[in-house]
């Protein structure tokens, strides 16, 4: 089975990394649950819900995680963002090359309140603490839940987005934006709207993604690859000339598209040709005709 | 001796009295048979008298809105005891009409989403259902004794002399025109556009009575569309059986899906799994179906020769006028559905009938019946029934009948393969197997004569569920029959009822066949088998060609 | 929640791996948990369910299970979020066939 979106997480860290490579730590054998669900009488997964340890990619030493959207959208909860944490926390101590987040979640945990909220912002910060160590830290984005909430901003937290155009990525869910802004600013049933506003797409143009991928392990394979490999020669700590440039690239957003309704217009602004043909490309067709329009320099 | 004093041209008469009323009061605003939207209603307080037989297209899909709503906004002070005469109740205003008096009975076919308003005003005594019917079946007495006194209808385009254009979508038109056109009845028309040629005319302007463009085009709705996203792997296990079970075991080539995704399934393996077995060519040739998009792959593949449509679908018809070898395409390219002898198709011309249920009771009595709604039945009694007015033999109908009467008397006929599939247990672990099924509390609820049954045991010739195949044509006598549905019934309180030693008893008879007995491996079994895994696959699969509705696409 | 327990004796067929898990607890989904466990023969089961009052249903699912692979010093743990007989069963099987790399 190739497609990246229907694979399980496990699935996915089996496929993506080399053949056999996968070292998971904390296993569902450890039964390392959450201490609130029972609580709530909800179920709880051996792992709840991510799946951390070390691989090969490509035959180089990485460490990775893969969250399960089937699991409570791949929420948050204390155990899992214990395990993400101390996923980066470990890959510091042992110098590793590079960590690979295979992120799908919709963000905190909301059953376990504070300590998802705490969970997620450890999180943060343990990305940031990992890029300054000078751990090159690199997430994927292409299953069937997105990746939204804190962990959206946990995303472009990182050196690389890797997306697939099925993959959304935002902070806000798009029921919550219609709730507070109306519908007629945002219709959360309009399911193209939504993947056309959040989807891979629109974050390569926007240069919230650095690559997008077709939905198969293998392009996620080859897009961590070159993601990784991109990370060398450039400092991969966070740095002030970095954050001026992203906060330059986001007030060019502002200036030229901010009084526009709709991605379409946002394109053809951008001086896209044909931005309707836009959702019916391949990835790799797509990547070719966006190179140059696209936005931010990575 | 010709009886003295009596007329002989009394509808003729009334039907020339209506159409010069409602000349008069539209006056100038007539031109030639067209009238201005805005003057809808007076047309209609003119054109019908209380108690007429009124037959309204609520098609399965086609809705005449814009009428239906004049309709449910007359006073019932002037217009009342309407006798509704309609295929399908769709929308709101199906129902207002009895809410507000301005109907008083009903024979129908089908109501899905209005069901349980049904079953209200049934219950409330503003509703009195004369029959429900299959499709073809009411089409068939509106030539006997249901025939319309006015028919309110919908069409895409009329030309000046009211000949219309009722393309993909032509559906229930035919035979609702025709009896009440042909019996001195009233046909008005609702069409989306008026213009001065026709791409091809598919209801002549002589039975055609009043035209009005209606403000916007009518409404279709999109059933027949299934997202492959949703297809679960026991369904493509169920899917891999019915391919090597039934379809391959009896050389099924003339067939009808009823629509789910148990047969979205089985339609998206065919260019694989079935391929895989070398069956193309030799299954699933020809078609009385509506254009599934979930078909396009199979289509493509070379497995499909013929469909032939009761309706369209939203989305396929550009796929459609590129394929005209396949479906049913007029001169001007695109295409005419006709749910009457669609109906008549799936019922003589095909081999096999497929689709799912709800319940099912000991004897395979088949029922999608469920308390408080009054759902009725749509085409599906008539494609699973055995057509017992059928001659001409094929090898899959002489071969069922073989197994049926094997070991009897009988003289030799055939029979028509009648599967049922389904999951034991559907959502919120509801068994589907049932000792009583809730149609008999339903009949009683609603005043029915007889508890409404959507297939009957003894048409039914194989159920099939996630633990194998019952072959109800091997079996000899009521007990064997009633522990064959058991053996297949998982482990539903029907299924645990089952005599453990005569299941496996029938199981070395072959008359229940489990998936290994026929090969299958069950790991093989997932949704990596489906030819099209999402709507953007098949939209690829179509190259580009389908257009999927707005509500199935993410993108 | 409901939680059930089972215990099968006079199985034959011994795991010969670590622990593997199958399944995802997403709704009408499972996960099984399977490893090999000192039991003194048996193969135990224990099952974390939404779906309450269906211990009759799991017993039958469970013991024909049981009859299809008599497992051996094993345990079996499962988080189940509705899943119907059909999916459980095959999960289990999953389950099992990942262990033993075959049918039974």
């Amino acid at each position: 089975m190739s497609s990246y979106l229907e694979a399980t997480a496990r699935e996915r860290l089996q496929r993506l990394f080399d053949a056999g490579s996968v070292e998971e730590f904390l296993p569902p054998a450890a039964r390392v649950v959450s201490p609130h669900l029972g609580q709530l009488n909800a179920p709880v997964a051996f792992d709840d819900g991510v799946a951390v340890g070390r691989a090969l990619l490509d035959g180089l030493p990485v460490y990775a995680a893969a969250q399960e959207g089937g699991f409570m959208g791949g929420a948050v909860g204390e155990v899992h963002g214990a395990k993400l944490v101390g996923l980066l926390r470990r890959a510091v101590v042992e110098k590793a090359n590079a960590v690979v987040l295979l992120l799908e979640t919709g963000g905190v945990r909301l059953h376990e309140a504070n300590a998802g909220l705490i969970a997620v912002s450890e999180v943060m910060r343990a990305v940031l603490d990992a890029r300054a160590a000078g751990i090159p830290v690199v997430a994927l984005v292409g299953g069937s839940n997105g990746c939204f909430g804190g962990m959206g901003i946990v995303a472009r937290c990182t050196n690389a987005v890797v997306m697939s155009e099925e993959g959304r990525l935002a902070m806000s869910g798009p029921e919550v934006i219609e709730t507070a802004a109306g519908v007629e600013e945002f219709d959360a049933r309009d399911r193209a709207l939504v993947w056309r506003t959040t989807g891979g797409k629109h974050r390569y143009l926007m240069g919230d993604c650095q690559a997008i991928v077709a939905d198969s392990i293998a392009a996620f394979r080859q897009g961590a690859i070159d993601a990784i490999a991109a990370c060398r020669g450039e400092p991969v700590e966070l740095t002030l000339e970095a954050l001026e440039q992203e906060q330059a690239m986001l007030a060019e957003r502002i200036a030229r598209f901010g009084g526009l309704a709709d991605p379409l217009e946002v394109w053809a602004a951008m001086g896209v040709v044909q931005p309707a043909a836009i959702p019916m490309m391949e990835a790799d067709v797509f990547a070719e005709a966006a190179r140059c329009h696209r936005l931010g320099g990575r | 001796m010709n009886a003295p004093g009596r007329t002989w041209n009394t509808l003729q008469a009334n039907r020339d009295e209506r159409l010069a009323r409602a000349r008069a009061v539209l006056g100038d605003a007539l031109d030639g048979k067209a009238l201005p939207a805005a003057r809808i209603a007076d047309l209609l307080y003119k054109a019908l008298e209380c108690g007429d037989r009124v037959c309204l297209e609520g098609n399965n899909q086609k809705q005449a809105d814009f009428l239906g709503q004049a309709l449910a906004a007359l006073d019932p002070a002037r217009i009342n005891g309407l006798h509704m005469l309609q295929s399908v109740l769709a929308l709101p205003e199906h129902l207002d009409v009895f809410e507000r008096g301005i109907a008083s009975k009903l024979d129908f076919s089908f109501s899905g989403p209005q069901a349980g308003r049904v079953a209200k005003l049934v219950a409330s005594g503003q509703l009195h259902i004369g029959a429900i019917h299959t499709y073809l079946e009411l089409f068939s007495r509106y030539f006997v004794d249901l025939t319309p006194r006015v028919s309110l209808i919908a069409a895409e385009a009329a030309d000046r002399k009211g000949n219309l254009y009722t393309g993909p979508n032509t559906e229930d038109t035919p035979a609702i025109v025709e009896a009440t056109a042909f019996k001195n009845g009233i046909v008005i028309v609702q069409v989306n556009r008026i213009v001065d040629a026709l791409p091809r005319v598919d209801v002549p302007g002589d039975w055609v009575d009043f035209v009005v463009q209606s403000p916007e085009p009518y409404y279709i709705e999109p059933l027949f569309t299934r997202d492959p996203a949703l297809i679960s792997e026991i369904q493509v296990l169920m899917a891999m059986m019915a391919i090597k079970g039934i379809y391959a075991e009896y050389q099924v080539e003339r067939l009808n899906h009823g629509i789910g995704f148990d047969t979205a399934a089985i339609e998206l393996l065919l260019p694989t799994y079935a391929a895989s077995l070398g069956l193309k060519g030799k299954i699933g040739r020809h078609w009385a179906l509506n254009p599934h998009p979930a078909l396009i792959p199979a289509i493509e593949a070379g497995f499909v020769e013929s469909v032939y449509s009761f309706g369209s679908e939203l989305g396929m018809e550009d796929y459609i006028r590129a394929r005209p070898d396949v479906f049913f395409v007029g001169p001007d390219g695109s295409m005419r559905s006709n749910r009457a002898m669609c109906q008549a198709a799936g019922h003589y011309a095909c081999d096999m009938f497929i689709g799912s249920t709800l319940q099912i009771d000991l004897q395979g009595n088949s029922s999608t019946a469920t308390l408080g709604r009054i759902a009725g039945f749509g085409g599906a009694p008539n494609m699973g029934a055995d057509a017992r007015g059928r001659r001409h033999a094929s090898p899959a109908w002489l071969k069922a009948g073989r197994e049926a009467r094997a070991g009897s008397n009988a003289i030799p006929r055939g029979q028509k393969l009648v599967v049922q599939i389904v999951e034991t247990f559907r959502e919120h672990m509801q068994p589907a197997f049932v000792d009583k099924l809730d149609a008999w509390e339903l009949a009683e609820q609603a005043g029915m004569q007889i508890p409404p049954v959507m297939i009957y045991g003894d048409d039914v010739t194989h159920i099939l569920t996630e633990e194998g195949i019952a072959n109800l044509l091997l079996c000899r006598g009521e007990e064997e029959r009633e522990q064959a549905i058991r053996g297949v019934a998982g482990y539903t309180p029907v299924g645990m009822g089952r005599d453990k030693r005569m299941v496996e008893n029938l199981r070395d008879r072959g008359v229940i066949r489990r998936a290994e007995d026929l090969g299958i491996d069950k790991r093989l079994a997932t949704r990596d088998l489906l030819a099209a895994k999402n709507m953007k696959d098949l939209v690829r699969a179509s190259g580009g060609l389908y257009d999927p509705p707005k509500r199935f696409r993410n993108w | 929640m409901e939680t059930l327990t089972y215990r099968f004796e006079n199985g034959n067929r011994r795991l010969p791996k670590p622990a593997e898990v199958v399944g995802v607890v997403s709704s009408g989904n499972l996960e099984v948990l399977i490893e090999p466990a000192p039991l003194d023969g048996a193969c135990s089961i224990e099952i974390k369910t939404a779906a309450v009052g269906f211990g009759a249903t799991w017993q039958a699912v469970m013991r024909d299970f049981h009859e299809r692979w008599q497992l051996t010093d094993a345990r079996i743990a499962i988080n189940d979020m509705g899943a119907t007989p059909a999916v459980v069963s095959l999960r289990l099987d999953q389950a099992a066939e990942t262990m033993l790399g075959g049918p039974a």
